[in-house]
């Protein structure tokens, strides 16, 4: 599709064309001026296209009167645009009152999208001037799911709120899209918010032109060019290692020895093993730290410790995270452990290095790490 | 309506015909002639209310004719800002020819000079709508006639208000010299000439009417303030945000 505005120069958007699966993330990421929130606005018609066609689930949009159409499809903004004059209550029924949903649907509909995301009852009667940012930002979220469309526009629907209460905001989506699967259109100009929330990223440039369309670990991997390499940033590689958890990689057999183990065991198990120190644990599998050489003089091993066992990693630790605890503690590796405490295995610099050569394809989406 | 005559009041004689025939201030008289400001009250809020109530009606016409065709605004400002400097009672009078004494020459007069304090007001109001929430409603499917009266309008009501306050405070002063235009009024109070005194101004006469004129100002004022408070509950919220 295209978008010229009468007097430019050149287009807004410019043909571009995307295929977006359902119920997938899509993100439209670029540079301010690149014609993202455009072509976002042309989807459910608050901009109408000068050329070619959107089509929802094989239908093309023209065919349907803009207000109807705009009411099966969720809208959320930046500036989130609550309306002051009413209650939390009134803003998160708008669209079912479009729709024309009895009264008792809709009462149900707005206690069940409020607990949906973790707003106390209590708030329905307030009025929006009286909640924080992040609440806003959420009640914002939940009127455009309220009618529960299957298509999504949102435009930096995070974006006016500070990093901490906007990555959370985020994970909760996530964590939300994981069971709504809605197909969603969704724009910013962060790249990092773009990797993160994305199965499939748009990098639009200047003229409302599309440099690339791919999932995240294929843009970070192999940029189509040099506006995309130069837009993803130079720490792409480390972005990558965001895509993954300590989980998805193979990790090193750790040499786990007990007190009063028989010395000559831990000499053959280090001689199978990646790493050459011995690592101490506890009964339960917890990790006590690496075993001295003269912890090892006898016959049985004593609790003679080199160092402590940090950094301990978690095996749900995206591997951005290990690298960087890693790097804290001066060390090259660090032992694994599940929810429970319990070493599973090492992690350490070459395992990460390697895993950064993993095929694109076979690196999950933020969303899918996310959730699991 | 001026200051000059209530400064030499002197209370000499509160009692009997001498305070009406020095022309004073008289309780008693004043307490005997109370039952005839009544009517003339009755008269001053009808006048009021219907000029207004005209007013808004023309007002919050035009303002949603200029909304929706934004080059009118400059326009109907110029029109109805001229309409306000004409001087009033040169209206009134300028009136009597076309539409007779009574009335219709009061309300006609008192309608033009409300038109342009409702319609900058109303305008002002639709203006300083908050876009994201305009745009927020047409993104969910609002069609332009309810995004005026669902949101456009409760958001613009408090600036519409005080435009009524202020409209309503300006009618009762100006309705004060309706009776020149025969509208009645407590102008006629005011200014008549009675208790055979010959003279114009009768004080005791100024300061009831006059008191009453002002009063009910104040208890307007006070009404749509109330209502205000009332309607909007959400302006309360606002400080905090």
């Amino acid at each position: 599709m295209t978008k010229k505005y009468p007097g430019a120069a050149e287009p807004a958007v410019n043909e571009l064309s995307l295929e977006v699966p359902a119920g997938e993330i899509c993100v439209l990421v670029g540079p301010s001026g690149c014609g993202k929130t455009t072509a976002m606005r042309m989807a459910n018609r608050l901009i109408d296209m000068t050329s070619g066609d959107i089509l929802l689930g094989g239908e093309s949009i023209r065919t349907r009167r803009p207000a109807e159409l705009r009411r099966t499809i969720g809208y959320a903004i930046q500036q989130i645009g609550l309306f002051p004059h009413q209650t939390i209550a009134q803003n998160v029924a708008t669209v079912p009152r479009l729709l024309g949903w009895d009264k008792r649907r809709i009462e149900a509909r707005i206690d069940e999208l409020l607990e949906l995301i973790s707003l106390p009852r209590e708030i329905r009667d307030r009025y929006p001037g009286e909640l924080s940012g992040g609440q806003r930002q959420r009640v914002g979220v939940a009127r455009a799911l309220a009618a529960d469309p299957p298509v999504m526009l949102m435009d930096e629907p995070f974006g006016a709120i500070d990093p901490i209460t906007r990555e959370r905001l985020q994970n909760e989506f996530l964590r939300l899209q994981r069971e709504l699967r809605k197909t969603i259109v969704f724009v910013t100009h962060d790249i990092d918010e773009a990797i993160k929330m994305g199965d499939r990223i748009a990098v639009m440039k200047q003229g409302g032109r599309l440099a690339q369309y791919a999932p995240p670990a294929e843009l970070l991997m192999n940029p189509a060019d040099e506006f995309v390499e130069d837009f993803v940033g130079a720490d792409r590689a480390l972005k990558r290692l965001a895509l993954q958890r300590v989980r998805d990689v193979d990790l090193w057999t750790a040499p786990l020895v007990r007190e009063g183990d028989a010395v000559g065991e831990v000499r053959a198990k280090l001689a199978d093993s990646d790493v050459d120190i011995p690592l101490l644990v506890d009964d339960a599998g917890h990790p006590l730290g690496w075993l001295a050489d003269r912890g090892m003089t006898g016959d049985r091993v004593r609790p003679e410790l080199r160092s402590r066992p940090e950094p301990i990693l978690d095996v749900d630790d995206v591997l951005r995270d290990a690298l960087g605890d890693l790097l804290a503690e001066e060390s090259r590796y660090g032992p694994v452990t599940d929810e429970r405490g319990r070493v599973v295995g090492v992690l350490s610099l070459d395992i990460i290095s390697q895993a950064l050569q993993t095929p694109a394809s076979e690196v999950p989406s933020a969303g899918d790490v996310l959730s699991r | 309506m001026s200051a000059g005559p209530l400064a030499q009041i002197q209370i000499r004689d509160r009692t009997g015909e001498g305070c009406v025939a020095e022309n004073g201030f008289c309780p008693d008289w004043i307490a005997e002639n109370l039952d005839k400001y009544w009517t003339p009250l009755l008269e001053h809020v009808y006048l009021t209310v219907v000029s207004v109530a005209i007013g808004f009606g023309i007002a919050f016409s035009l303002a949603l004719l200029a909304h929706r065709r934004r080059w009118l605004t400059g326009p109907i400002l110029g029109v109805t800002g001229a309409l306000y400097t004409v001087p009033s009672i040169a209206a009134f009078f300028l009136l009597l020819p076309i539409t007779g004494r009574g009335n219709t020459t009061a309300i006609v007069a008192l309608v033009a000079y409300t038109l342009l304090i409702l319609f900058r007001n109303i305008t002002t109001g639709l203006r300083n709508v908050p876009p994201d929430a305009v745009d927020a409603a047409r993104g969910m499917g609002m069609t332009p006639r309810q995004i005026l009266w669902k949101v456009e309008l409760p958001l613009a009501m408090p600036e519409i208000l005080a435009g009524l306050r202020i409209a309503l405070t300006t009618t009762i002063g100006l309705a004060t010299l309706a009776f020149f235009a025969g509208g009645g009024g407590l102008g006629e109070q005011i200014y008549s000439e009675k208790a055979g005194t010959g003279g114009l101004f009768f004080k005791s006469n100024v300061v009831v009417a006059g008191s009453l004129a002002v009063a009910l100002a104040a208890v307007s004022d006070l009404l749509v303030l109330a209502a205000q408070r009332l309607a909007l509950p959400w302006r309360r919220t606002l400080r905090t945000a």
